[in-house]
């Protein structure tokens, strides 16, 4: 039993939900008593799709229990097939129904529907969302795709362009939308061709056709890195790993998949169109370096933005992690990296426990973090699921290829330039003319009053904190006992300091008296503070 | 009398024949009411003991994603709590004082039962017990159901009243105070209790309290008055402690506000000239604000698809006030004791009990209603077939009660037919 405050991943029969909807002409029966259908406003409302998720819900009740929640099964599945005439049905349990134990999925196989049913079994009290979606994926592929003699060699290929299937990209995935368009024009621009998208608007049909491609690419390795092995252990196709997110591995993945498709990538390598490098390396961009960094997210999404925080944007991460599990070992490999343990943890808690003893200046997460970064006053920039309204912007916002790393710029960048927009304010307003009784200079003198104004223009959480240090607690400070404290010389000097640096400077010194037991920290302790740890 | 002659319209549905359906239901489970509740009683905490669908349903379904540490949590079963590797029982606890010591402001505690809990027929009373004796006099230790095989969606909120029940003080005398029963948002309340003062009705009580520690006392002389439909439950417990209740139309519109208010009048013997001169302001405001809307509702063909029990009510409202043609009204459930009064006003119209889903879409667009009040999961697909939508979540978290709210609940009919009307793309 695990006290969970909010989850970053559903279900696993949610994760098959997903790849239900992603696709055409496949439906879902989902063995579920009343009140499981919330999981349709997921797709409806925050994913604003125009059409309800093909799943059809038995809705069993108390009543139903210990006598015909059987027959429930198997009167939805006719119904379904008869309403929505799917080309290929799921069927499964939710974590009620695996309870009952009821066997879904051998009750509809037993119906002999003239179309490929799948049955699934997710257990729902050991898995979640993703590993649900990989896991639909694979048994749908597998029962798709055209048997293979064992042993016997790949067709050679056809003349012509090279073909891939793009693997991962699934409803309700992280701008999973912008990344198929980004990926298919990277792949033209070296003469490979995009043979299936699946799950995301993939049909039965063409699941069948999968192997008639010559490689797979896995853009999402939590959805698709099951199916793409089985494919590859099985089917002989080869598949490319790099995901291209970030200019490096942009470039590392046309790589890969030069050497996989034996194409020539490097007039695409030398036609590589991203802003990123540039803006990086533009004088303006000077206040970037060294920025500390909290990383935590999926594991293809915390993994590739490490590499992007540290090397094509000059930060220090200082924290990375992922909620996926699936994906642990990426991860961890990844932190060691960066001289980090990784953050291998589903709990909300606990990530912001990590995210406020770090003290970063920028946080890369979830939605999640977003919310632990607003009240710690940290800027954030959102890089991963779990999916949110804002996931699905309006306009094109790949996170792949070489646009994907003007939008991560862009994305990354704005949230510390507005932060030291809100961080300006606060220093002005000891300056008269800043100050609360002044009016908007653009209301002319006539509007007094600016701090109702700004109290009803501001929400609160937005508002930068008069001390922002303060708010922020000491990790130094409560690890060591007895509790460091600043003499009143030693506060106002490091009042002195500039407000940007002033909570680093604050815990360094802090952490610096702690380690040498000094009780009282002086003007003296800051200085020596400050020469030791140098900036 | 001001504001108090209606208008007849028929005999209203008391005796129409009801579609009964039974199939695919598009509602949320018990669990849902959570979100109100924990809001309403901010002393009070709800522990979910169910599996990780109910808390990914507790932050999707409400739009709550704002990831503050909030006043509920759910204890999620694991594979070793199933094969019984783990003794239940003995993990509650833990999880409960692992809660509970993180949040020493907590003064009542609800464990809350989900489908899985009750399937593996874990005794979450029995558990409230125990820790009740380990937490005495520091923390309330209550449990109820909110699970989706027993309760939809607004039937949580009458488990989790129900379940305070036995709690309430019994009242120093058989004194006739009032008991209004019903999550209302506390401005609501307190106009309520200006206009319940003005008439010289009291004691007057509200359930739930605003803090779940000062629970309101109940005795013979407790008379309810209901603020929403959907307290079955709650009513026949607090008339086993000796209560009445006081039958009534719900507060919704002048009209039904003002029945609401003469049924306590009427308990207490106001005057009805005291009556007319304490309504006759808000009651006039009220019509005031409605008549700005009724503009855009009047002759609009309004389906209601099954929600949050609110459905009668707010079609009498729509219907009689509105000037709204009602062409199918879904509910839930259809408790006689609780809608009667409704009933009797509602014009005549399909009434529908219960859900099957696609045969209500079918019916719903074979009909091309002007405005569908419907649930979050059936909204904008039926927005992308051309029809206008109403999500139902709204009508249970806004305040909506009352004189000085009907504008308000009329304008979020309105809204959408006159944000369509503005729309050139």
């Amino acid at each position: 039993m695990q006290l969970t405050l909010w989850t970053y991943e559903g279900p696993p029969h949610v994760g098959a939900m997903r790849v239900a909807t992603s696709m055409e002409g496949v439906h879902y029966v989902l063995h579920a008593p009343q009140g499981d259908t919330y999981a349709d406003l997921l797709f409806t409302m925050i994913e604003r799709r125009a059409a309800r998720p093909p799943v059809t819900y038995t809705t069993f009740q108390a009543r139903d229990l210990g006598g015909d929640t059987a027959n429930l099964v198997v009167s939805a599945v006719r119904e379904a097939y008869q309403r929505f005439a799917p080309r290929a049905l799921l069927v499964g349990d939710s974590c009620t129904a695996e309870l009952i134990q009821d066997q879904s999925g051998a009750l509809a196989m037993g119906m002999q529907l003239p179309i490929p049913v799948v049955p699934l079994e997710l257990p729902a009290y050991s898995k979640k969302e993703n590993w649900g979606a990989a896991e639909t994926f694979y048994q749908l592929v597998r029962a798709l795709v055209p048997a293979r003699a064992p042993g016997a060699p790949r067709p050679p290929r056809p003349g012509g362009r090279p073909r891939a299937n793009l693997l991962g990209p699934t409803s309700l995935g992280f701008r999973s939308r912008d990344d198929v368009r980004e990926v298919t024009q990277l792949l033209a621009s070296v003469g490979v061709d995009v043979h299936v998208v699946a799950p995301l608007g993939a049909t039965p049909e063409q699941l069948r056709t999968l192997t008639d491609a010559d490689f797979n690419v896995v853009l999402h390795a939590e959805i698709a890195l099951t199916t793409a092995s089985w494919l590859h252990r099985v089917h002989g196709m080869p598949m490319v790993r790099t995901v291209p997110i970030g200019v490096g591995a942009t470039s590392d993945f046309l790589a890969e998949v030069g050497r996989v498709a034996e194409v020539d990538v490097s007039p695409a390598l030398d036609a590589a169109s991203s802003r990123l490098p540039w803006y990086s390396r533009s004088v303006d961009s000077t206040y970037l370096t060294g920025k500390r960094v909290f990383i935590f997210a999926d594991g293809t999404h915390a993994v590739a933005a490490a590499r992007i925080a540290r090397d094509e944007l000059g930060f220090t991460v200082v924290g990375l992690g992922t909620y996926s599990r699936e994906m642990a070992r990426e991860v961890r490999e990844a932190a060691a990296a960066h001289g980090l343990e990784a953050l291998i943890c589903d709990d909300y808690l606990e990530v912001e426990a990590a995210i406020a003893a770090a003290a970063p200046e920028l946080v890369l997460g979830t939605q999640m973090e977003r919310h632990i970064a607003k009240r710690l006053h940290i800027p954030c920039a959102v890089i991963s699921g779990p999916f949110h309204v804002q996931d699905v912007p309006a306009r094109h916002s790949p996170q792949m290829g070489w646009e994907g790393a003007n939008v991560i710029f862009d994305t990354w960048v704005h949230p510390l330039m507005m932060g030291l927009e809100e961080h300006l304010i606060t220093m002005f307003r000891e300056d008269f003319e800043f100050g609360d009784h002044a009016g908007a200079s653009h209301l002319g003198k006539t509007a007094g009053g600016a701090a109702v104004l700004t109290a009803a223009v501001d929400p609160p959480a937005t508002r930068a904190p008069a001390a922002p240090d303060v708010r922020v607690p000491s990790p130094a400070a409560s690890l060591s006992a007895p509790e460091v404290r600043w003499s009143a010389d030693g506060e106002r000097e490091l009042k002195k300091i500039p407000f940007f640096v002033r909570k680093k400077a604050r815990l360094n010194t802090e952490r610096f008296a702690a380690e040498r037991g000094v009780d009282v920290i002086t003007v003296e302790t800051l200085y020596e503070a400050k020469a030791h740890y140098g900036k | 009398m001001t504001g108090t002659a209606l208008p007849v319209i028929g005999t209203g549905c008391a005796d129409l024949p009801v579609l009964k359906e039974r199939g695919q239901r598009e509602v949320f489970c018990g669990l849902t009411g959570i979100v109100w509740l924990h809001r309403k009683m901010q002393d009070a905490f709800f522990l979910v003991v169910g599996s990780r669908t109910c808390a990914h349903l507790l932050q999707s379904a409400a739009g709550v994603m704002i990831f503050a540490e909030p006043r509920f949590a759910t204890a999620i079963l694991g594979d070793r709590d199933l094969a019984g590797m783990a003794d239940c029982n003995e993990e509650l606890d833990r999880v409960v004082r692992q809660l509970l010591a993180r949040r020493p402001d907590i003064t009542t505690l609800f464990l809350v039962g989900s489908c899985p809990s009750e399937v593996i027929k874990l005794d979450l009373a029995r558990a409230a017990a125990r820790l009740s004796r380990e937490y005495q006099g520091a923390v309330r230790i209550l449990n109820y159901s909110g699970s989706g095989i027993e309760t939809t969606f607004t039937q949580g909120e009458d488990a989790c009243l129900k379940a305070m029940v036995p709690a309430m003080p019994a009242a120093a005398s058989d004194e006739r105070a009032l008991l209004v029963c019903g999550t209302m948002a506390d401005v609501v309340e307190d106009q309520f209790a200006r206009l319940f003062a003005e008439l010289g009705i009291g004691p007057v009580h509200f359930f739930p309290p605003r803090r779940a520690a000062a629970l309101p006392p109940v005795g013979p002389g407790t008379q309810v008055l209901l603020a929403q439909p959907f307290l079955n439950e709650t009513t026949r417990a607090l008339v086993a402690r000796g209560a009445t209740l006081l039958s009534a139309p719900y507060p919704f519109g002048v009209e039904g506000t003002t029945a609401w208010l003469r049924a306590a009048a009427e308990a207490w013997a106001v005057t009805p000239a005291r009556f007319a001169s304490a309504i006759a302001a808000p009651a006039q405001r009220a019509r005031t604000a409605v008549a700005r809307y009724r503009e855009t509702l009047d002759g609009k063909r309004l389906f209601f698809f099954p929600d949050s029990q609110l459905e009668i009510p707010l079609a009498r409202f729509l219907a009689r006030e509105c000037g709204v043609e009602l062409l199918e009204v879904g509910t839930p459930y259809l408790d006689r004791l609780l809608v009667d009064p409704e009933l009797a006003l509602l014009p005549p119209t399909q009434l529908a009990e219960g859900q099957d889903v696609e045969r209500q879409l079918d019916r719903c667009r074979a009909q091309h209603p002007d405005l569908t009040i419907c649930g979050l999961g059936l909204a904008n697909p039926l927005e992308a077939d051309g029809l206008r939508t109403k999500w139902s979540i709204e009508l249970v978290f806004s305040p909506v009660h009352g004189f000085d709210q009907a504008g308000d609940l009329a304008e979020l009919f309105a809204r959408p037919l006159q944000r369509i009307a503005k729309l050139k793309v």
